[in-house]
């Protein structure tokens, strides 16, 4: 090895460092370890007792963890979908050139910068029964609300609309990938006659497709890991009928309420295999889906 | 003008779905900041009222705040007794009870009405149409008794008036034990634990300011240590040359897909060996050790660095250190105030790992604080929570509007914001 070589080798090593202390400590030490503990009896208090795959087959049994996994998906998927759709419009009505959009983006934006926490219990407050401001406004169009966070078939519908009220971070990251396509494409559209919709379908979504890609990944990620609204709007049983027990808040209760904590890794370890098919599944659709020829 | 090309060509009615998407997105945060300066007594009220209004009357030239006027029904007297149990207290009684300067008082004891009769002055007549109101007091803490009225319903007048008293109260609420709420708000402030009191100084009591300096504490440390180290491993992966940099840059690529609640239980356990359960250390020591996503933000805007710059460096004498510290982070201010920005967010926002690591009231965070106070009271109180709320939100809105060019930016650049 050159001395060059063996000065940026050092040097490059010193700079990593803390990477590779944090990077240990923090991720791969804990990664390991919970699927040690997955393999264990383990509640902190005692250390591990080995006791091979049991966690994982009482998992496969275990009605509440099938249930929190179907709440999961369902709400990922609603979340997913329709903060994709009203994304994107905004982003696209927003991008048509109209006067005021630096208001309008202001306002769209701001609910996603609302802490989870202020955000659910103002949306507690939104859904209230009686005096809450969505069944007012059923009322006045003659519908008479349901009980939305009380009542097993609107709860979940009702943490999707919350979060869909947080889509104007996507629609900034839309609006800019809008508007680098470049207006020559347009033109060349229009020259062959196409109409908006042709435009839209054939011009616009696909040239933003690898920012869609990478943002619906990143949210469907992120709905695997819902937890703090369902722990606030319906407590950690996820009432009513545990509607709302997504897999995260099931694994907290698991592990840090009942103590049980190589159960809780083997779930863990679950929800990371999911994620790593999800990413991984994505990646082969966005082959056939994504066009990435700029 | 309208401009020739169609494709730049706007109709100005794509105002109005853009106008009623805006009404509806802007709704919940204008009926939260609403609500949070509502008198309790308007809050609930069905249909919802949106104006904050207080009604008033004016007594002796002195406007008293009131509750809603309630109807008397029939026409009653206000007597003062001048002697018993009740003596020097105003009492609604029908006429009938009012005889010879006398006033016949009842009074259930266990199963039969004692009627006792004492002589008493006749105050005020009260008709029928007349309404009862009682004085209004912002605070339920407070140990004064209200002033109740008699008065024609044309007296009370209603304004639109927003109770901004209601921020302090929700401080008093979201902070203190049920044994503090009566002090005064200044010395219940003055007296907060702050994150670095000495431990188990027990005649520091938990305030909102307490979660407050325990929030700025750690979103502050949080960005101080994501910066520093966050740099420096994204400058050793991006400009200089060493063998293994591919392979560690890919494995930090890999780790962006571990979440937290993967991590949490073993986590867990290695802060609880650190003996860091229960202190704020858990929220921001590992930040220090830099993480994945900004990292790669950094190392991105790095690599467009041109490395001539680092080459002249160099050739002038500097060390490598020199050059990340001289040359590099002076040209990355951009790049770093979106990595600071979103840091601060994240600690701002955070719930769940403050949730599992403070134990001690004296360390929870404004989220935390937030939430354990709405699982006391949560279903009632909703001006308060609101209040309480509002204090968690309107300082990222403000933090927003200060630096709106470099949050758009960081969005459009990284395809996230703070989550």
């Amino acid at each position: 090895m050159s001395p060059v070589a063996r000065t940026n080798l050092r040097n490059g090593l010193l700079f990593c460092l803390p990477w590779l202390i944090g990077l240990s400590v923090f991720l791969i030490y804990p990664l390991c370890a919970a699927f040690y503990y997955s393999l264990c009896d383990y509640s902190v208090l005692l250390p591990p007792v080995f006791i091979g795959f049991d966690n994982y087959l009482d998992l496969a049994g275990d009605p509440l963890f099938w249930k929190s996994l179907r709440n999961t998906a369902y709400f990922a998927t609603g979340s997913v979908t329709l903060g994709l759709v009203v994304s994107l419009t905004l982003a696209l009505l927003l991008n048509s050139k109209v006067r005021g959009v630096g208001v309008y983006r202001t306002i769209f934006f701001l609910p996603s910068l609302m802490p989870v926490v202020a955000g659910s219990i103002l949306w507690m407050w939104m859904y209230n029964g009686q005096s809450g401001l969505i069944n007012t406004a059923l009322r006045s169009i003659g519908i008479d609300g349901p009980a939305w966070l009380g009542d097993p078939t609107w709860s979940k519908p009702a943490i999707v609309i919350m979060a869909v009220w947080g889509a104007g971070n996507a629609m900034v990251v839309y609006l800019a990938g809008l508007q680098d396509v470049p207006t020559s494409l347009y033109e060349a559209a229009l020259i062959d006659g196409a109409g908006f919709f042709q435009r839209l379908i054939h011009v616009t979504i696909p040239m933003i497709s690898p920012v869609i890609y990478f943002n619906v990944v990143l949210s469907i990620i992120s709905g695997f890991q819902a937890f703090t609204q369902a722990f606030i709007m319906t407590g950690s049983t996820g009432a009513p009928e545990r509607s709302t027990l997504f897999y995260v808040l099931n694994l907290y209760n698991v592990g840090f309420q009942d103590l049980r904590m190589g159960y809780a890794s083997a779930m863990a370890w679950v929800l990371f295999v999911i994620i790593l098919l999800l990413t991984f599944a994505a990646t082969k659709l966005s082959k056939r889906w994504v066009t990435y020829d700029r | 003008m309208p401009s020739p090309n169609p494709l730049t060509r706007t109709t100005p009615l794509i105002h109005l779905p853009l106008l009623a998407l805006a009404t509806v997105f802007a709704l919940p945060l204008l009926w939260l900041l609403l609500t949070s300066v509502q008198p309790r007594e308007q809050v609930g009220k069905i249909p919802p009222e949106w104006l904050p209004r207080q009604a008033f009357i004016t007594v002796k030239g002195e406007t008293v705040p009131v509750t809603p006027p309630l109807p008397v029904g029939s026409d009653k007297l206000v007597v003062v007794p001048s002697a018993g149990p009740k003596q020097g207290k105003p009492l609604l009684v029908d006429p009938a009870d009012y005889q010879n300067g006398r006033v016949t008082v009842r009074t259930q004891v266990a199963d039969r009405l004692l009627e006792e009769s004492y002589p008493a002055q006749l105050e005020q007549a009260v008709p029928a149409r007349f309404v009862i109101v009682k004085e209004w007091f912002l605070s339920k803490y407070t140990s004064r008794e209200a002033r109740v009225f008699y008065v024609d319903p044309s007296a009370v007048t209603r304004s639109i008036s927003p109770i901004f008293g209601n921020y302090p109260e929700a401080i008093r609420a979201l902070s203190a034990s049920e044994k503090d709420k009566a002090r005064p708000l200044g010395e219940l402030i003055g007296k907060s634990a702050l994150p670095w009191t000495h431990k188990g100084d027990r005649s520091k009591t938990i305030t909102f300011v307490t979660y407050l300096g325990n929030t700025l504490l750690v979103a502050l440390l949080s960005v101080v240590g994501t910066l520093s180290s966050s740099s420096l491993v994204a400058y050793g992966l991006s400009r200089i040359p060493w063998k293994g940099r591919t392979t560690l840059f890919n494995i930090t690529l890999a780790t962006m897909m571990v979440p937290f609640p993967v991590l949490m239980v073993p986590l867990y356990g290695v802060f609880r060996s650190l003996g860091w359960i229960g202190t704020l250390m858990p929220l921001w020591v590992p930040l220090f050790f830099g993480g994945a996503f900004n990292i790669f933000l950094l190392r991105q805007f790095f690599l467009t660095i041109p490395s001539e710059l680092s080459d002249a460096a160099r050739i002038d004498g500097c060390s490598e250190f020199g050059i990340f510290w001289r040359v590099i982070l002076p040209l990355s201010r951009p790049a770093l105030s979106v990595v600071a920005l979103f840091t601060f967010l994240g600690a701002w926002n955070e719930f769940l790992a403050p949730l599992i690591f403070l134990t001690e009231p004296e360390t929870f965070t404004m989220a935390l604080g937030l939430q354990q106070y709405q699982s006391q009271f949560g279903g009632s109180e909703w001006h308060l929570l609101m209040g309480a709320s509002a204090l968690l939100v309107v300082p990222i809105i403000a933090l927003f509007f200060f630096a709106q060019k470099t949050f758009i930016q960081g969005i459009s650049t990284t395809g996230m914001g703070g989550r």
